[in-house]
């Protein structure tokens, strides 16, 4: 919400293990992110699809880069191949 | 509004007119997700109307927010709420309401505390919502005007807080 936001946000769901395991990448790659949450009920998550093309989450859009993208195995590959390798410096966290 | 008791509130040793609102951050729900965000981050982008309600499902919660969406104070400046709610419980709120303002969740009702508008509830054992308040901040979080509910239930007087935000729009 403010010049500061971290350019990483992340669509996620409460207590959803598929979550976690981006949060826990995030985490471990020391990146700074936004946490949106939205509802269990797929039907009723338009601003997924709206930013993501599709309704699951884990999704995350990353500014830095411009890539918009979901799925847990697909995203935490994205994360380390981007920023555990060091290819886009993540800024201090 | 007759024809049902209406007990006085003690005194509210609230935020006063002058002072700096105290700052907090807390879930901000809209009508499709929530995240975190400070009260700050609201008054940098102008005057904010600060509505402290009791819980939502109640019907002071339903009354006070039929009423603000009606009257379209978004026209001059930033709407929101805050009360104990769940994000869940605002999220449904705002879309039954069709409300175009969010809700902070303050579930620990440590807000209302800061504040000074506390309200332990009788009958409903380890509760606490807020009382009815209405805070007007500029740009700096100073206190602009300043409404707390002296009696249970009371509902914020419009008329005069659409002045009070008129003036503070021009």
């Amino acid at each position: 919400m403010s010049d500061s936001d971290p350019p990483i946000t992340l669509y996620r769901l409460q207590a959803c293990p598929y979550c976690e395991r981006v949060v826990r990448t995030l985490q471990d790659l020391g990146l700074d992110y936004t946490s949106r949450f939205v509802e269990p009920m797929h039907s009723e998550r338009d601003v997924v699809k709206r930013v993501a093309g599709s309704r699951p989450v884990p999704a995350i859009v990353d500014e830095r880069t411009g890539v918009t993208m979901s799925e847990s195995a697909n995203v935490v590959e994205y994360l380390e191949k981007t920023y555990g390798d060091g290819l886009v410096d993540g800024g201090s966290a | 509004m007759v024809d049902f008791d209406v007990v006085p509130l003690p005194d509210a040793d609230h935020v006063a007119e002058g002072e700096q609102a105290p700052d907090f951050t807390r879930p901000l729900v809209n009508d499709e997700f929530w995240e975190d965000a400070s009260l700050s981050d609201l008054t940098d982008e102008g005057p904010v109307c600060l509505v402290f309600y009791p819980m939502d499902g109640a019907f002071p919660a339903t009354y006070i927010w039929n009423e603000l969406r009606d009257r379209e104070w978004d026209d001059h400046l930033t709407v929101v709420g805050v009360s104990i709610s769940t994000p869940y419980a605002h999220k449904q709120l705002v879309e039954e309401r069709e409300m175009p303002y969010d809700l902070f969740a303050d579930p620990s009702n440590e807000v209302a505390e800061a504040y000074g508008v506390a309200h332990d509830l009788d009958g409903m054992a380890g509760v606490s919502e807020p009382r009815p308040a209405v805070f007007l901040l500029d740009e700096d979080r100073t206190v602009q005007h300043a409404w707390v509910a002296e009696e249970w239930p009371d509902f914020p007087p419009y008329d005069d807080l659409e002045a009070e935000i008129r003036a503070l729009a021009e």
